[in-house]
């Protein structure tokens, strides 16, 4: 990694990242949260029963990410999906079965699946 | 889950990038415009960073709410050869965990503020005080640490600016008064954490006595947002003496536990009900501990008031650093001034006196009253020592302290002259005061919890009412649990 040492290199960075990103936008991202409340409540056992559903139905473009707390700790395990051109989709309780009917019900053919966590904050974005 | 309103009353500002960027990832954070408030803050002069930091009106959220710009401006115009810039991760308060989800979500956002804070009061040094207690946010830190290194984002000459800035770790070791700042600056230096009279306060001599500013996590997360936005964008939201937004943590007898992020000056009832999903069950709502065991229990009558720094102090609570644990009609007020009492005993350093002893002869006095052994004295037993100790004690551990007692006492004085007079707990929970009794119209006379009980007090002949003996019951609710038939009653 070299060194960032200028505000216009580090907004030519942004800007290189930006465009990494826009290229992916085709892509269905699966966001699992992964902090210490989500592990415990079985995040990681949720995320590679995704990563093994998708697998075994050859789902093409998908990408994985972890982040952090969701703050929805009553709904533990989320999982956020976005598919390509539609809005992110927070779910909640996702055990390994319900991980599996994600992938097979909303990422494969598009169908809601229950658990939908709606946005009820805005968030601050620089 | 409970209906909860679909309209948006959360604002996330600390919280903005927690679930939503990759934690490990740096690339992530400066995708989010991270480091810009950083490169912004390198081009202003020290003293305009504390202006604006001053002009947005935040205030510091681990619970003191002192004005963080004037802070890093006393530290700032005391000269030294070597100044130091403290990250507050000890996080001790039971039930507060808004401090760990910044640390495991966005720990670049306190990189970048502690970076921007040390430019401003003239710190090359910064540390973060971390609870051992926190793995996952040792190991998220520590990667966005070295991460920002490689990028030159932290280490010498940073953005060509001349400023060279640092941050190391420190591992908390499980003692609550480390939250303390003076406390924590003695557990810093190697020494037992015990706190110091104060003045000369930290900002003037602190960490090797020298100049030192201490903030909390979530007062850091918010510093990067008003250098990008500015002051005013900042100010504009929450209410005239309290600026921003707050995160707290919803835990206890509430349907949607977990962390909210909402604009000063939102009311309990909205917290609680709107955003909360109120309590599972059908119960009904009875009071809520804000402060955590400094503060103070807020009840139903309490329920439309903006919550700011000033007004939960009117209402013999405060702040604290965001815990809200909510209790319903299930929950037993003088138990509870019970439970808090037994953690600060556990935690009091012993340096002075009225903590030392003072919080265990309060803590003796509510085990007596909750097992049914208070005397009407007690009540002004209990007053007078608990104003006494907070006169008196030496840091906010020991002055905090009696809090959750003069607060109970007042909302909630039915309880005590309950558990002192009638020798009854109205909630149900104090077992000393519980009776089992056998009702014998509901009784087949099947045994079971005869069988069941452990000392033998059941008696009765099979198909026949069965009934308990009072002077050999335990209370321990074995019978209760076993019976089929509802035909045991507790109260």
């Amino acid at each position: 990694m070299s060194t960032i040492s200028s505000l216009e290199a580090l907004k030519a960075k942004r800007q290189e990242i930006l465009d990494k990103a826009a290229a992916k936008k085709d892509k269905v991202r699966i966001n699992v949260s992964l902090a210490t409340c989500s592990i415990a409540a079985g995040g990681k056992a949720a995320m590679e029963a995704m990563k093994d559903e998708i697998a075994k139905n050859n789902v093409p473009n998908v990408e994985f990410m972890q982040s952090g707390c969701m703050t929805y700790c009553y709904a533990e395990p989320t999982v956020e999906i976005t598919l390509p051109g539609k809005d992110p989709v927070v779910f909640g309780h996702v055990n390994e079965a319900k991980a599996r009917e994600l992938v097979t019900a909303y990422v494969m053919k598009g169908e809601p699946v229950d658990g939908i966590i709606p946005v009820n904050y805005e968030r601050v974005v620089l | 889950m409970a209906a909860t309103t679909t309209e948006k009353k959360q604002i996330r500002i600390a919280t903005r990038n927690c679930g939503f960027i990759d934690p490990e990832n740096i690339d992530d954070y400066i995708g989010v415009r991270g480091y810009e408030a950083l490169a912004k803050a390198l081009a202003m002069k020290p003293a305009e960073v504390v202006d604006l930091i001053k002009r947005s009106g935040l205030r510091g959220r681990g619970g003191g709410g002192f004005p963080t710009g004037v802070k890093w401006g006393i530290a700032l115009g005391n000269e030294a050869d070597q100044k130091y810039i403290v990250c507050n991760a000890d996080e001790g308060d039971p039930g507060a965990f808004m401090d760990r989800a910044v640390l495991e979500g966005d720990p670049h956002s306190v990189v970048e503020a502690m970076a921007i804070g040390g430019y401003a009061i003239g710190a090359t040094i910064g540390t973060v005080y971390i609870r051992a207690e926190y793995p996952l946010a040792i190991k998220r830190l520590k990667k966005a640490i070295d991460d920002a290194r490689s990028y030159g984002l932290l280490g010498k000459n940073i953005f060509n600016s001349g400023f060279d800035f640092d941050i190391e770790l420190k591992y908390g070791a499980g003692a609550f008064v480390c939250g303390e700042e003076t406390a924590l600056i003695a557990s810093m230096e190697g020494k037992r954490g015990e706190p110091v009279t104060k003045p000369p306060f930290p900002a003037q001599a602190g960490y090797w006595r020298k100049p030192t500013i201490v903030n909390n996590v979530e007062t850091y997360a918010n510093v990067p947002a008003i250098l990008v936005k500015g002051a005013d964008w900042f100010s504009s939201i929450g209410t005239a003496t309290s600026k921003g937004t707050k995160v707290f943590a919803l835990a206890g007898k509430i349907t949607n536990t977990g962390l909210i992020e909402v604009p000063m000056g939102i009311s309990l009832r909205e917290v609680i009900f709107d955003i909360g999903g109120g309590c599972p069950d059908g119960k009904a709502f009875k009071a809520v501990q804000t402060g955590g065991p400094s503060g103070g229990a807020l009840a139903t009558k309490d329920l439309d008031v903006a919550i700011d720094y000033e007004s939960l102090i009117a209402r013999k609570s405060m702040m604290g650093s965001g815990g809200m644990v909510v209790m319903d009609e299930t929950s037993c007020m003088v138990a509870v001034a019970k439970f808090f009492l037994d953690f600060t005993m556990d935690e009091t350093c012993g340096k002075c006196t009225p903590c030392r002893i003072g919080s265990k002869r309060l803590y003796e006095m509510l085990d007596k009253i909750t097992k049914g052994k208070g005397v009407p004295a007690d009540l002004d037993r209990l007053k007078s020592l608990a104003v006494a100790i907070k006169d008196t004690a030496l840091c906010g551990l020991g002055q905090t302290m009696p809090n959750p007692i003069l607060s109970t006492m007042e909302t909630f004085r039915n309880e005590y002259d309950a558990h002192i007079n009638d020798k009854k707990c109205p909630a149900h929970v104090c077992t000393a005061l519980l009776t089992y009794s056998i009702d014998p119209n509901k009784c087949t006379g099947c045994s079971l919890c005869a069988k069941v009980c452990p000392v033998g007090c059941i008696s009765g002949n099979r198909k026949e009412p069965h009934s308990i003996d009072q002077t050999k019951c335990i209370k321990c609710g074995s019978c209760y649990e076993k019976c089929k038939f509802g035909a045991i009653k507790k109260d």
